[in-house]
This record gives C-alpha cells, sequence and structure tokens, in this order.
C-alpha cells in the first residue's frame, strides 16, 4: 500500500510536468490552430539552455534555469511565431504540421550535434530526501516538482480568469472574429499565448530533466506524453490538459512498476485508444461543431 | 503532362533509363560504364523508398490525412519477409503476406482514429511508431531485439539468384513498376477520384453520398500496405535489419519526403524519395549534420513553396517564357493529320 502510494505521488509529479506541457500545447492549438509536433523538442531543450550556460558561462544553478526561461521565451516563442508559424498560417495546417515536425528534427539533432550525444545529468530544485509522511515516505524532489508544477498552473488558470488580458486571450482562443470586433487586440493575445508556451514548455524541461535526465532525444517520449494528455483530457479544454496530464503521469508510473517496464512507453497508446473509442472529446472535452 | 500520349512517352523513356542504368553501355558507342554495386544499391534503396512513399502520398496527399508511422510499417513488412524466408517460404509468398499483415494493422489502427477528427491519426501512428519499436527491441525471441536479423537470403526467379546486385535491382524495378501501375489504376478508379473529393472537401464529398470514414480508412490501410511492401523489399536489398531504420525518426522522414516531393500530385514520392536517398550521399562533406541541413531546407520550403518540388517546377515553367495555352497546339495537329 506504501509502495502504491509512492508509485502515485511520483506519477503524479511527473503527470503535473506532462500537464505543463499539454497546457502550452492545447493553448497554441486554441489560439492559432497551431498543431505544434515539436512540443516535445521544446520541452527537451531548455534544459541544454541551462546546461550550457553552467558548463560554458559559469552560472550557478538558478541564474541558469532563468537565463534557460528567458532564452526559451525568446527562441521558442518569439521565434518560433514571427519565423515559422506566421508565414505559413495561411498557408493550411499541412505546411504548418510538416514545418513543426521538420523544427522538432532540427532541434533534436541540433543539440546533438552542437552540445552532446549523451544524456547529462540534471540539479533538483529540492534535494532528493526522503521524508516521512503519515507513515508514507515521499521524496522531497518529488514534492518540490508538484508544488511548483501545480503553482505554475494555478498562476496561469489565475492570470486567464481574473486579469483583463488573460480573459482577451480566452475570448480570442473562443472566437478571434469577435474578439477582434470587441477591440481585443488579437494579434497580440496570440503572441502571448506563444510566449506562455514557451514559459511553461521552460518550466517543464527544469522540472523534468533531473528525474528523466537531460537527452537531446527525450523529446519523442516528452512530446507523446503532452499529445496523450491533451487528447485525453480534452483538446479544447486548458483543465482537461491539466487532468490529463495528472492521468497519464500516475498511469505511466503504475504500469512501469506493476505491468512491464519495457513496455512503459506503450501505455499512452493504449490510454489514446480506449479514449478515443470510448469518449473521443475527452475527459472533460466537449464536441466540437465542423463548418462546411 | 496534358496530352496522354506524351505522358506515356516520358514513362517509356523514363522506363527505358531505369532498367539501363546499371548496364555497361560503352561497347554499343555510348560512354556511359553503368553503374558500379554501390550506385545500384543506392538506386534500388531508391526504389523501396519510392514505393513507402507512394502509399503515404495516398494517405496524405489524397486522403488528406497524416501518418507518423510508415517506417514502422516498413518494419512489418521487413520483418515479416525476414521470418517467413527464414522459414523456406517462397519471396513471393511473404512479400503478399507482407503487404497483407500491414493492410490489416493499418485497418485496425485507423479504425478508432478516423472515427474522430483530422490529426487524431497523426498522434495514434506516432503513438503506434514508438510500440512497434518497442516491440522489435523488446521481443528478442521473434525479431532477435538490437541485434537484429543476418544473413536475410536474397530470393531466386525461375532458378535464376537474385544475389548479384544488379539482377536484384531489376526485380526490385519490376515489382515497383507493378505497384506503381497499381496505385495509378487505384487513382484513376472512380474510386480513387472520390479521393479527390475527399481531400478538397471532406463535408461536401460526404453529402454528395461518398462514406468519408471507409474511403479515408481504406486508403490508410492501402497506404499502409504499400510500406509493407517497401519493408519485404527492404530486407533482402540490405540484407540485415535491426530496430534502427523502423523508429519513430524514420517515419517522420518519409512524410516530410511525400511533401517535399509533392503531396498529392503522382510523380512528388518519386521526387522526395530521390532527394531523402540521394541527400545524405550529396551532403557526405557536412558529416553527422545533414539531418540538420535536410530540416532546414523543409522549413524553408514549407515557408515559400509548399506545394512542394513538384509545385515549385509547376510554378517556374508556368512564369517562363510563355508557352502556348493549352489545348491549342493540339488542335493544329489534329488539323494537320
Amino acid at each position: 500500500m506504501t509502495d502504491f502510494v509512492q508509485l502515485v505521488v511520483a506519477g503524479l509529479a511527473t503527470g503535473a510536468i506532462y500537464a505543463l506541457a499539454a497546457v502550452g500545447f492545447t493553448l497554441l492549438w486554441q489560439a492559432s490552430q497551431t498543431i505544434n509536433f515539436a512540443q516535445g523538442e521544446f520541452v527537451m531543450l531548455p534544459a541544454f539552455f541551462a546546461l550550457a550556460a553552467m558548463k560554458w558561462l559559469g552560472l550557478s544553478f538558478s541564474l541558469a534555469a532563468l537565463l534557460a526561461i528567458t532564452l526559451a521565451v525568446l527562441v521558442l516563442g518569439v521565434m518560433f511565431k514571427t519565423i515559422i508559424v506566421d508565414p505559413l498560417i495561411r498557408q493550411g495546417v499541412l505546411p504548418l504540421v510538416i514545418s513543426t515536425i521538420a523544427l522538432g528534427i532540427f532541434l533534436k539533432d541540433g543539440v546533438k550535434d552542437l552540445y552532446s550525444a549523451e544524456a547529462h545529468s540534471f540539479p533538483t530544485i529540492l534535494p532528493d530526501r526522503l521524508i516521512d509522511l503519515a507513515g508514507v515516505k515521499v521524496s522531497m524532489a518529488q514534492l518540490g516538482v508538484l508544488a511548483v508544477a501545480l503553482g505554475t498552473i494555478a498562476a496561469l488558470s489565475w492570470f486567464l480568469a481574473a486579469t483583463r488580458t488573460g480573459r482577451q486571450m480566452q475570448a480570442t482562443a473562443q472566437n478571434a472574429t469577435v474578439a477582434r470586433i470587441l477591440g481585443v487586440n488579437v494579434e497580440r493575445m496570440i503572441l502571448y499565448t506563444f510566449l506562455i508556451n514557451a514559459a511553461l514548455a521552460a518550466v517543464a524541461s527544469l522540472l523534468i530533466s533531473p528525474i528523466y535526465l537531460a537527452k537531446f532525444s527525450s523529446g519523442e517520449t516528452l512530446g507523446l506524453a503532452a499529445f496523450v494528455a491533451a487528447i485525453v483530457g480534452g483538446f479544447n479544454q486548458v483543465r482537461g490538459a491539466i487532468v490529463g496530464g495528472l492521468v497519464v503521469g500516475v498511469i505511466d508510473n503504475l504500469a512501469a512498476a506493476y505491468v512491464s517496464t519495457a513496455y512503459r512507453q506503450a501505455v499512452p497508446l493504449c490510454l489514446l485508444v480506449l479514449i478515443i473509442l470510448f469518449r473521443p472529446q475527452g475527459l472533460l472535452g466537449r464536441k466540437e461543431q465542423r463548418a462546411v | 503532362m496534358r496530352s496522354p500520349r506524351l505522358a506515356l512517352a516520358v514513362v517509356v523513356l523514363a522506363g527505358l533509363l531505369l532498367v539501363l542504368a546499371p548496364v555497361d553501355l560503352t561497347g554499343f558507342g555510348i560512354p556511359y560504364p553503368g553503374l558500379r554495386r554501390y550506385g545500384t544499391y543506392i538506386l534500388t534503396l531508391w526504389l523501396v523508398t519510392a514505393v513507402a512513399a507512394m502509399g503515404v502520398n495516398l494517405i496524405v496527399g489524397y486522403a488528406g490525412q497524416e501518418t507518423l508511422a510508415q517506417a514502422a510499417f516498413l518494419g512489418i513488412g521487413a520483418y515479416t519477409t525476414a521470418l517467413m524466408t527464414q522459414a523456406g517460404l517462397p519471396f513471393a509468398a511473404s512479400l503478399l503476406v507482407s503487404g497483407l499483415v500491414a493492410f490489416l494493422v493499418g485497418v485496425v489502427l485507423g479504425f478508432p482514429a478516423l472515427r474522430v477528427q483530422r490529426h487524431y491519426l497523426a498522434f495514434v501512428t506516432l503513438a503506434f511508431s514508438v510500440f512497434v519499436w518497442l516491440v522489435i527491441r523488446n521481443e528478442e525471441w521473434l525479431t532477435g531485439g538490437v541485434s537484429g536479423f543476418a544473413n536475410i537470403r536474397r530470393p531466386s526467379l525461375f532458378g535464376i539468384s537474385l544475389r548479384p546486385a544488379h539482377s536484384f535491382y531489376w526485380f526490385a524495378l519490376a515489382i515497383t513498376a507493378v505497384l506503381t501501375f497499381a496505385m495509378w489504376w487505384l487513382l484513376r478508379s472512380p474510386w480513387g477520384r472520390a479521393f479527390t473529393a475527399l481531400r478538397e472537401n471532406p463535408l461536401r464529398a460526404e453529402s454528395l453520398g461518398v462514406d468519408v470514414r471507409t474511403y479515408t480508412l481504406l486508403a490508410f490501410a492501402i497506404g499502409s500496405a504499400y510500406g509493407g511492401f517497401a519493408g519485404a523489399l527492404y530486407a533482402p536489398l540490405v540484407e540485415f535489419i535491426d530496430p534502427a531504420p523502423f523508429a519513430l525518426g524514420p517515419s517522420l522522414l518519409y512524410l516530410l519526403m511525400v511533401v517535399i516531393g509533392g503531396a498529392g500530385s503522382f510523380v512528388g514520392p518519386f521526387i522526395g524519395a530521390g532527394i531523402a536517398v540521394l541527400l545524405p550521399e550529396w551532403l557526405r562533406f557536412a558529416e553527422g549534420h545533414y539531418l540538420i541541413i535536410y530540416a532546414v531546407l523543409v522549413m524553408l520550403m514549407m515557408a515559400f513553396c509548399p506545394t512542394g518540388i513538384v509545385g515549385l517546377l509547376a510554378r517556374l515553367f508556368a512564369s517562363g517564357p510563355r508557352a502556348p495555352a493549352p489545348g491549342k497546339p493540339r488542335v493544329l495537329e489534329e488539323a494537320k493529320t
């Protein structure tokens, strides 16, 4: 039983990180119909920004982490939008899909060739010490991850629901035309979405890398987890992406312990197929209307 | 290519050049020494890649879906063929079974994904290619795991061994020709034309009585079967298979090459496959960096010419020296005869 609780806590910790990536993915989809197939690489890259800052600039971890988030917002937010998405958004969906896939390959092989092909250990925010919580031993590092990830999501939810800019962003996501008529600066709101996605990916990157190591190829698994989380929760719902992320994280950890470590990565596929078969709009999603 | 006669002439000429590519023609007064062993291998690899790319083109260019698992279907075909050849079964049987298995897996995989909205197939195939890779890597009793399968025998035809590179090339060329003709026939049939309607406007096609879901599902399954056929040719070509060429990365490259060549055009996959096979050879000087260069080229291509190389060529010819209006010369020709 204590094993089970520990596994669930560990699962919630990784799940909260998946949720960060999935929320960013969902926000991008809502605001600009951009399906970002490089989302996994977006989560892989910022950890290497931090590693490079520590190695080449000799910065401390906290400074390197701040620098990584700033760089991520500039590169994966501003540059991604202006260089990749903006010229392509009018060409239809397929070219943008292809371009983000190519971007994923570019980032992955870029890190491999320019930094290293090895897996790198990564500092944790809280020390990896076991503490006793009502008879269950829980790792401090995991609790730290959970706190930071849920805190980030809570801050984002507050921003979207309670601030003027946040509500303008929601309006843009729901109906850009009406939002524009009501005087919302739609272009600016879409830019904010890209910035938020990049920042979320950076936070996810800094949190996941101590757990699974920083490696150029880790984007594949991370991306898959984020996509599955988004679909399981409901493609068009930020709340759904949070729930989806947590569900995927917990199931992933339980399957690794009780089913088979070799097939751990296959669990998202099973979950995905089950959800699509029995609840295609996702756990919290609502059905989308189609237009002729 | 508006006129069918011109198209036929081009096809015959291309076929002739392909058949003669490995032959030493210096004896006939033509200064062409023929392709060596490695050149023939690369050309055969191009054929195999083109077969798989044709399948992707049916799914992406005609049915308007995205598949991220073509390499996984190649793997299914390659391992099926390797296992069946090892059991002493004839190659023809393994080729057919490889295609059939890929087709059936395609149906099973596509059925749930295509019930929902666009892009779901992309995610399901993404997860599936990770799954296939895991199976190939973990089930050592069946696939040999990471160490792979060595010594896959090349088949023999009517008692002639296809072990030499040139013989196997001609064999692969014949199979590719048959598969190409089958695809051409499929796309020209009323059944195939429904795809075009589907791609242009799925909802309107549906209201006109096209069963969108069934057609898309069959397109995905047939496209995946082409991946299986390609895998069945790939295994005896390289004579050694391991999990690496069937992972997610290569699957992504199949999708990219089809769009680069020109999705939805018949020759697009051949051009795209040619680039994908030759680029690593051309970019030898860049050593390991060729994927980075390729990715940048793809992104540039999508920004400036999303219709691929076929679209680029069409645009170049359209804006070049003004050609006489299509249709007019033919009338003149007919008047002369």
